[in-house]
């Protein structure tokens, strides 16, 4: 069978694996994490044994991907869009050394910040570091631009972004697989001094990617994946990018428009084209799903002749993802009022689970803090983010990864005490660790809590580095002994975790209290897959 | 033949599984198909929905636009409303009638079934009462499947062939309990 459906994701992974994949390199992330996924659970990978563990984060992730490169094999990383915020350093660079065996590096872009904390745009890195980025509208597309872009990355030897969005990582459709191939021996770069971006070598490096960049807008031409779509009504000329292209098709068969069409998969964008398609048009209509960042380029700052229009004129909102309904809407299609949600229906926000950890540890946190008052709980990102909602409103921040801890420390030291900081096992071993050893080496007052629940939750319940390792790690960090305390997170110990925490908040150093208690989610996995073992 | 149906309900209550058997029985009708999930944050007991289109010639867009739904299917009935925007006129809403109460503000469940009575096309069915009258309520999902299975423009065969696809790994009791629930729900029915 060479037809299955698949989501988006999942047709990455397929097609890392049948263009001769070695190792996949990620650390989880709505809406990147069924990628890894799939791949851990193919049976092919694993006869093949290609690596695919998860990586502690982001950066440890590129990086590792990036040294397999230098091995001569294929790799990918995989992460969400402010996952790449962390590995930037690496990613950028990676541009910098450029590669050996071909890289793919996935960022799942999500508009509308469906599960995020913002909708940043991943092609900005893109055109940062000056590599190859492709950009899917299928599933089928996404598999066959995972093997193109393993190929354009061994052509010129420089990592290759795959960018995709939500509405493609977790949308399922039929993908027909292609011809697999082997993966690469074991091979050592032709040139040993490739890597080592000491700066006289770094600048002949850098003159080198600045030398590609024509070769690389000629690539997207010659490729196919920006194309003309030729059309009658050159009143509109319709730029439409990846996911984008699809609202236009929907959109041009149900009204019947026949508008030029510049399909736009691969970047950099060719500017002959570009000049080419907009000369032959009225007007043009940009359609990126994201941030309009083909739509700058098109509109300088200098007032022209052409007729641009798109999110940054407000045709389109300027935030958000795009829909059939807006994309409609641009192209003057009459839309019927659609009907409206009765008044009666309410929000339903997510929540944590009854019975979870996170829970228990907030009733003895919320208690042990009251005689100090509100304000002083920085948090950070997982399951237990939720205790921001009533009935808790136990926590007062969420910024990136990790922040909990060092927001905490900041804030002790401008004089606010007790500070708390609440953080996931997950996230404590993602970016939590470093910034623990900041307050260590500074003796800084901050309660540090580790809600463990031994998994990565708010992704789907992934293996967590931290699980058995926390109290070794909080020792090998130099947190001091007696105040490294445990609790378990349950509502019969209330009392005695309650008076832990008060304890803690008056010590005048680091402490660190591990709550620790098994996600109800994965423990009922856990006991459903051995009660079907019996 | 083009059927445009958005799948809703809370996160835990199984509609992924029912996307999933109407993604496989369309695929193996040789349809077109197109469903667009979600995972991720919402799936904590947040409200949560699945478009799924299929049609006999290339589905273009992932979404649903709004006004062109067929069928709004819910496995809970203020998750029914919710999608309302995207029906169409002559669209149908078949929803089960158990409530999930999470939230503090959850209206008065008569306000609601009015306002569910007020559309011209709609089913509401106790799928949870007959899916535990069969042997368990966690079928309550493919009963909801099978009071809208005569609509979907996909035989009761490949159906069950797609139930037993996708339930064998869990053994023939499953299988058997999942189809005589996509039965039951058929029977409980007639749009
Ligand atoms: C840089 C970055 N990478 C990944 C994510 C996605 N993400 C959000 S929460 C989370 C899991 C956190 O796990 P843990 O800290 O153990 O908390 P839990 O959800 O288990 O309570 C992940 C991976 C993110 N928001 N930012």
């Amino acid at each position: 069978m060479s037809r299955f459906v698949l989501l988006g994701d999942e047709a990455i992974g397929q097609g890392a694996l049948d263009a001769g994949l070695s190792g996949v390199y990620a650390y989880p992330g709505t809406p990147s994490t069924e990628i890894t996924e799939y791949i851990q659970k193919s049976k092919e990978a694993q006869e093949r044994k290609v690596h695919a563990q998860w990586s502690a984060n982001e950066k440890t992730a590129m990086e590792a991907g990036l040294g397999m490169s230098y091995a001569g094999k294929r790799a990918l990383v995989c992460m969400k869009h402010v996952g790449l915020n962390v590995a930037a350093d690496a990613f950028i660079n990676a541009g910098m050394t450029g590669v050996n065996g071909g890289l793919v590096v996935v960022v799942a872009d999500d508009p509308s910040m469906h599960s995020s904390q913002n909708e940043q745009d991943s092609r900005f890195y893109g055109k940062f570091s000056m590599v190859p980025v492709l950009e899917p509208s299928t599933q089928q597309e996404a598999y066959e631009m995972t093997r193109y872009g393993f190929d354009l990355s061994e052509k010129y030897a420089l990592p290759v972004m795959l960018r995709i969005t939500t509405r493609l990582a977790h949308s399922r459709s039929s993908v027909e697989r292609k011809a697999n191939r082997e993966e690469n021996p074991v091979k050592f770069p032709s040139d040993l001094k490739q890597f080592i971006l000491l700066p006289a070598n770094a600048r002949k490096r850098y003159k080198m990617l600045l030398s590609t960049q024509d070769k690389l807008e000629q690539e997207g031409e010659n490729s196919g994946l920006n194309r003309l779509e030729e059309g009658k009504d050159s009143s509109t000329g319709v730029i439409a990018c990846g996911l984008a292209y699809n609202y236009y098709r929907e959109v041009a068969g149900e009204a019947g428009l026949n508008h030029p069409v510049l399909k736009i998969s691969q970047y950099p964008v060719s500017a002959k084209m570009l000049n080419q398609f907009v000369q032959q048009v009225d007007r043009v209509v940009v359609l990126e799903e994201g941030a309009p960042l083909l739509e700058e380029s098109l509109v300088g700052v200098l007032e022209n002749s052409y007729r641009i229009n798109g999110r940054l004129d407000g045709l389109l909102p300027r935030d958000g993802e795009l829909t059939p309904s807006l994309v409609k809407l641009a192209l003057g299609v009459t839309v019927e009022p659609a009907r409206e949600v009765p008044g009666i229906v309410k929000n339903r926000p997510p929540a944590l689970c009854k019975g979870c950890s996170h829970i228990d540890m907030y009733n003895a946190l919320g208690e042990a803090l009251e005689p100090y008052g509100p304000g002083r709980v920085f948090s950070d990102i997982g399951c237990y983010t939720l205790g921001a909602l009533p009935p808790y409103n136990a926590i007062n921040s969420c910024v990136d990864m990790g922040a909990s801890v060092t927001m905490a420390k900041g804030a002790s030291d401008a004089g606010i005490r007790p500070s708390v900081a609440v953080i996931g096992d997950s996230t404590f071993t993602h970016s939590g660790m470093t910034g623990l050893l900041d307050a260590v080496v500074e003796k800084t007052p901050v309660t540090v809590i580790i809600s463990d629940n031994s998994t990565t939750g708010m992704t789907g319940g992934q293996q967590s580095h931290a699980t058995n390792r926390l109290v070794d790690i909080c020792r090998g960090l130099g947190v001091e002994k007696e105040h490294i305390r445990e609790m378990n997170p349950l509502r019969k110990h209330h009392e005695e975790n309650r008076k832990m925490v008060s304890e803690e908040l008056e010590y005048n150093g680091v402490s660190v209290i591990i709550a620790q208690r098994e996600c109800i989610q994965t423990a009922s996995r856990r006991l459903k897959s051995q009660k079907s073992k019996v | 033949m083009k059927r445009d149906i958005i799948l809703a309900g809370v996160g835990g209550q199984g509609i992924l599984s029912i996307a999933a058997v109407i993604g496989m029985a369309a695929v193996e009708s040789g349809l077109y198909l197109k469903q667009a999930e979600v995972h991720g944050m919402s799936q904590r007991g947040g409200a949560v929905q699945s478009h799924l289109r299929i049609a006999d010639s290339p589905i273009a867009s992932d979404l649903i636009p709004e006004g062109n739904c067929d069928m709004i299917l819910s496995v809970e009935p203020m998750e029914a409303l919710r999608y309302l925007p995207f029906l169409a006129k002559e669209g149908w809403v078949v929803t089960s009638s158990r409530t999930f109460k999470n939230i503090d503000d959850y209206p008065p469940e008569d306000d609601l079934f009015a306002e569910i009575r007020k559309l011209q096309n709609h089913v509401i069915i106790d799928a949870f009462a007959i899916a535990r009258e069969i042997g368990s309520q966690k079928v309550s999902n493919i009963v909801m499947l099978g009071a809208a299975s005569d609509y979907l423009g996909l035989t009761q065969e490949s159906l069950e062939g797609a139930l037993d696809t996708l339930f064998r790994r869990k053994g023939e009791d499953v299988v058997m309990l999942n189809i005589k629930a996509l039965k039951a729900g058929k029977n409980g029915v007639k749009i």
